[in-house]
């Protein structure tokens, strides 16, 4: 007789214990994303695509195309052109598209590039209705971060300024090379002796 | 209103007015609570709920009424056709009846009669002839299952249901519901008779179908219990009734334990509309807590528990009563 008033007891007092726990979750803030609606914060260290990254002090990217990316990706993703400009030390990237649907995520051009251009995305929303809206041009996706920031944006140079500043590039070699030419035969004209100095050490290295 | 007076008398128009009053009331009580118990179950599972259509998915019901009504009605082969599309109505039938008695305020009460509660119950069991039907008219095995399990289920939670509102009649002394809220004009019998209340709530649970005690249509079970033959709007009169159902069995409850219309500044109608989704809050929060209990468990539960309980409830009011 005991046992059933105390089955009764412990049965009513575990009802009352799981409704507690229910209405503890009932007025909890809620966790589900309304996922095309609301956006997360991803964590620093989420590795998404590879991005060119905003150099705080020039306010545009850093690549000088040297193309070591699109060479050590596995799966041969990357497209980069580059052209030196007039009035520029180095090359500048003039193209950086990246397939993204066929990208393992490997992060190896990230790792590779000398110039640390490249980043991490944060972005986790890469659905798209065609293979095509996965492919990333960087330099456009670079003119949308600088305008969310509020920072000049980079222009994209046109098929005109890429063929100009060629022109002028092989423009400029050639008169470098003929400088060089110039410079070779008044060397040898102005004496014999200088030469076999030089080319003793030269020698020496071959043995 | 005056030309309704005229032409039906008093008596009359009050039934009209009462009638078209107590189905919209049903559509809207139904709409609503269908709304809220997604969000209350979405709440309880840290999910947001239906949030697209409408202000945080408020008319998300409406386009699934519409969605309901749009769809074919299929009637199978081998079902018994008469019965079949009997059962749906016969369901609804008693749970518009039940409206009669029910005192929204003081006023507001289509028909105040000296059976009220008798009346509200009777034709609560009248649902479960219809479960019945449709259950053995689909001439589908889980249709039967959920059928059967049903009819016990109900044959044995009326009983306990039947004496705790016994009590409760005793102490006022009329089956009137006017009366029993009259009563509760200094305390609230659930202060008054803690264990009948949750006798109450328990049986009604069972009554209304509903988890822990939703074993007729378990659907893990028995694909969707007795009206797994039905679609559409059919499908949608079953479960307008099994969300009413739950609004009256709260308002029996409101009337018999929490004092009515009973309250202070606002207005009675508000009061006990108050009380009652409060009561059928509760009911929900049973259905997202428990688990739903094997069939053993739940007469064993109805018969060894529920009804001496009762019993004792009923005899001990009669005995102080007497004293």
């Amino acid at each position: 007789m005991m046992s059933y008033f105390k089955e009764i007891a412990v049965g009513f007092w575990s009802l009352l214990a799981g409704m507690a726990v229910t209405i503890r979750y009932f007025v909890k803030p809620i966790v589900t994303v309304q996922y095309p609606r609301e956006k997360i914060q991803m964590s620093p260290r989420y590795r998404g695509y590879p991005q060119l990254l905003i150099d705080p002090e020039t306010q545009t990217h850093k690549c000088i195309a040297c193309e070591m990316c699109a060479r050590m990706c596995p799966s041969q993703l990357i497209t980069v052109e580059g052209a030196k400009f007039p009035g520029e030390k180095q090359k500048r990237a003039t193209k950086y598209v990246h397939e993204h649907q066929y990208c393992s995520l490997c992060g190896l051009c990230t790792e590779v590039c000398p110039t640390s251009a490249l980043e991490y995305s944060q972005d986790y929303r890469l659905a798209g209705y065609r293979r095509e809206d996965c492919v990333i041009d960087h330099l456009i996706l670079l003119q949308e971060h600088q305008r969310a920031l509020g920072l000049p944006s980079t222009p994209v140079p046109t098929e005109a300024e890429i063929a100009a500043a060629a022109a002028a590039e092989a423009a400029a070699k050639e008169a470098k090379a003929k400088a060089a030419a110039k410079a070779k035969a008044d060397a040898e004209t102005k004496g014999a002796e200088a030469t076999p100095a030089k080319k003793a050490p030269a020698e020496e290295v071959k043995e | 209103m005056e030309f309704l007076v005229d032409l039906l008398g008093s008596a009359g128009a009050r039934m009209v007015v009462g009638l078209v009053g107590v189905i919209a009331l049903v559509a809207v009580n139904a709409l609503f609570l269908i709304w809220m118990e997604r969000k209350v179950s979405a709440h309880m599972q840290l999910r947001p709920g239906p949030m697209e259509v409408g202000f945080h998915g408020a008319i998300q019901t409406v386009a699934d009424a519409l969605k309901l009504m749009g769809k074919e009605l299929i009637t199978p082969e081998e079902v018994d056709r008469p019965v079949y599309l009997m059962a749906p109505i016969i369901i609804f039938l008693p749970v518009l009846l039940s409206f009669l008695v029910i005192p929204f305020s003081e006023t507001w009460i289509i028909q105040d009669m000296n059976v009220g509660i008798v009346l509200i119950l009777g034709f609560s069991t009248l649902a479960v002839l219809a479960i019945l039907m449709a259950g053995w008219s689909s001439n589908n095995k889980y249709a039967v299952f959920g059928a059967i399990r049903s009819v016990a289920q109900n044959v044995a939670y009326e009983i306990p249901l039947l004496i705790t509102v016994m009590s409760i009649v005793l102490m006022v002394g009329s089956f009137k519901l006017t009366d029993i809220v009259a009563a509760q004009s200094k305390t609230w019998f659930v202060l008054v008779q803690p264990l009948a209340f949750i006798l109450y709530v328990i049986c009604a649970t069972a009554e209304t179908n509903r988890a822990p005690f939703d074993l007729p249509e378990a659907e893990s079970e028995l694909v969707a219990g007795f009206h797994t033959e039905y679609s559409g709007m059919r499908f949608a009169l079953f479960f307008l009734a099994e969300y009413t159902n739950m609004f009256i069995v709260s308002a029996v409850a409101t009337v018999l334990f929490l004092g009515g219309w009973r309250g202070p500044y606002l207005p009675g109608v508000v009061w006990f509309l108050l009380k009652v989704y409060a009561v059928i809050f509760l009911l929900m929060w049973f259905r997202w807590t428990f688990p739903r209990v094997r069939f053993d468990q739940l007469v064993t539960f109805a018969w060894k528990i529920l009804i001496p309980l009762a019993f004792v409830n009923l005899l001990l009011t009669a005995f102080v009563l007497k004293l």
